[in-house]
């Protein structure tokens, strides 16, 4: 048996004719040896997955070992796929947005202003600039609450429980601040095409700045558990280490492709949402291992909060601006004028009935995720419905480089790297 | 909007009619590049010194709405160092077999995306070294579920969608062997060990 059909029979144990598995059965027959002698010189196949908690999801691995060191690794994904790029093509633009929450789940917020800004750029809309500072707070309490379940789970991984517990205390802080804004947690469905959901609640802000007051504590809790702990850096530096040019020829994003030394952040160079005028640094790694990656997140944590304080600066001088444009065809006019209103009940109908309909053409509407790029490339034929929408998952592309990074390393670091990876399973099978 | 990428008018002085037509669509430049010379194009961009597009930013397909129009395979090109975008389309002619040749030698970020694009289309991509599924299952027998030819409800009904998923169960199977192993299968009443033996679940009769 070749190594390819065991990987096949593994990856898709099918039934003969007579409706048995064909799988190799465990145990053997009654005349043969019921141990082999000598298991020394055997590589071993070893399943990791899809119900594995240090997995982070229905991932599946296939490990080949020999004795403890990996020498293939085979991930398996599609257990989650749900089509939501099929199921796209068949709603209107503002319907999607439900579908983004369930994506990349741990920064639901983010995908929202990913799919209002693709729509927006094809329609050439400008937004207020008070949305815009609301959807830039919105992207980094994304990105903090996703570095918080990124930094308790790897600890967890790797066996240390305290920083798990800090970590869900402050991202639980996040959530409810989201829950105050959009009335649900998770499936936040923030943003519209044109503008947002809905505005904050009196005294939101206050609320938000507590937490960037107090967050940096918890950061610097962390930095001293973990930074120079003698176990933390035994078990991820110099593991599943990436060179900067592996990282760009395996297409990695975010703070994958930053920790293996290579400077590219969407927000300062493709910029949206006006980032260019906030200010803030892009941390940047050296050896692209685990501890970097660790190291690159840590920072990129005070950076948001760096930038959460700007932008609540300038939410304070945006007291009772519009949220959303003026253009009637794309945003829904206020109930009560819909009901008294002939012109505005019109607007209403078509935009229930119809939807936005952005001119022929597409766009490939990149934004600076916490797994990484996420980027929505759609094509509009003028219809009220996409062609295509097309999601570039982060955490597929990076999870692609796994293998690489598995081979030759222990069986205990294939945990680690995984973990290192960040993925997250709602938006790898989408 | 911004005007034209200056790689096209490259491109074209490089390649001749192998760049069919351009276009500029909020504000991003999409060439497009016929299917023989699409590698030889790619890899241009790559290498020439002045377009430097190192960064592979994704890989994937288009199928219109209009049957006559032809499926289009797009790379989303960038230079990392230039902070450059280009977009690459190939159109491929939907009467003949949808294949083009995979940049897997170029990018090995293209490997996942370019099975994506295999599932989810049916574009096979000559050169890669391992194209099989990567969403779907690999006997998944109903087509290619972005194309349009493809109702959103899939090509079988439920019902034979729930006999073939039954049929390719994993588990069914392993808890037949668990069973074997824990000398539990012959206890069984004799209607479930046969429901078991044909990979049937004992909540799905």
């Amino acid at each position: 048996m070749t190594l390819r059909t065991v990987e096949m029979a593994l990856a898709t144990p099918g039934v003969d004719a007579a409706g048995l598995p064909t799988r190799i059965p465990l145990g053997v027959a009654e005349d043969g040896p019921r141990y082999r002698e000598d298991l020394g010189a055997e590589r071993m196949l070893v399943n990791i997955g899809p119900q594995h908690p240090a997995t982070h999801g229905v991932l599946r691995l296939v490990l080949e070992l020999e004795g403890e060191t990996v020498k293939r690794c085979i991930p398996h994904i599609g257990y989650l796929h749900s089509g939501f790029e099929k199921l796209g093509e068949y709603r209107h633009y503002n319907q999607i947005i439900p579908l983004t929450d369930r994506t990349d789940y741990l920064s639901p917020m983010a995908n929202n202003v990913c799919l209002a800004q693709a729509v927006e750029a094809m329609m050439g809309l400008e937004l207020t600039e008070r949305c815009k500072v609301l959807r830039v707070i919105a992207c980094e309490m994304s990105r903090i609450i996703s570095h918080l379940v990124w930094l308790g789970t790897t600890g967890i991984d790797l066996g240390a429980f305290t920083p798990f517990l800090w970590s869900f205390q402050e991202r639980e802080r996040i959530y409810n601040l989201q829950e105050a804004w959009t009335g649900a947690r998770l499936t936040t469905s923030l943003t519209r095409v044109g503008g947002l959901m809905a505005d904050i609640p009196d005294g939101w802000e206050a609320g938000l700045r507590d937490f960037t007051n107090t967050f940096p504590k918890t950061l610097q809790e962390v930095d001293t558990m973990f930074t120079r702990n003698a176990i933390w850096i035994g078990r991820t530096q110099g593991v599943g280490a990436l060179s900067a040019e592996e990282a760009i020829n395996y297409s990695l994003s975010g703070p994958m492709l930053r920790a293996s030394g290579v400077d590219y952040d969407v927000r300062k160079d493709r910029p949206y949402l006006d980032y260019e005028t906030y200010d803030f640094d892009v941390p940047v790694g050296e050896y692209g291992d685990i501890y970097d990656r660790y190291r690159v997140r840590l920072e990129e944590m005070t950076q948001s909060n760096r930038i959460l304080e700007q932008a609540l600066d300038r939410l304070s001088r945006l007291q009772g601006a519009p949220i959303n444009v003026s253009d009637p065809r794309v945003v829904l006019p206020p109930k009560s004028r819909a009901m008294s209103d002939m012109e505005a009940m019109i607007f209403h109908f078509k935009q229930v009935m119809e939807g936005v309909k952005p001119p022929v053409g597409e766009v490939d509407m990149g934004v600076e995720n916490p797994k990484g790029e996420l980027g929505y490339y759609m094509v509009s034929d003028g219809t009220s419905k996409p062609v295509r929408w097309r999601i570039r998952p982060p955490s597929f592309i990076n999870l692609a480089s796994l293998p690489t990074m598995c081979e030759g390393s222990l069986l205990s670091d294939v945990i680690a790297i995984n973990a290192s990876v960040d993925i997250v399973m709602g938006e790898v099978d989408r | 909007m911004s005007s034209v990428s200056p790689s096209v008018p490259a491109l074209r002085s490089e390649f001749g009619a192998a760049v069919e037509r351009h276009l500029v669509s909020s504000g991003q430049t999409i060439a497009y590049v016929s299917r023989d010379r699409s590698h030889d194009v790619l890899a241009w961009l790559r290498d020439t010194p002045g377009q430097e597009y190192n960064y592979l930013t994704d890989v994937t397909a288009v199928d219109y709405r209009d049957p006559e129009r032809p499926l289009e395979v797009v790379y989303q090109l960038r230079s990392l160092g230039r902070k450059a975008d280009l977009r690459i389309k190939v159109a491929l002619d939907k009467r003949i077999p949808l294949e083009v040749r995979s940049v897997y030698d170029l990018w090995r970020g293209a490997d996942w995306l370019e099975r994506e694009v295999f599932d989810m289309f049916g574009v096979t991509f000559t050169g890669h070294p391992d194209l099989r599924r990567i969403l779907m299952w690999e006997t998944y027998a109903e087509g290619f579920p972005l194309r349009k030819d493809f109702p959103l409800r899939g090509h079988f009904s439920r019902a034979e969608q729930t006999r073939q998923a039954l049929a390719a169960n994993p588990e069914a199977h392993y808890s037949l062997e668990e069973l074997s192993l824990a000398d539990a299968y012959g206890e069984l009443p004799k209607d479930m060990q046969e429901r078991l033996a044909r990979g049937e679940r004992g909540f799905l009769k």
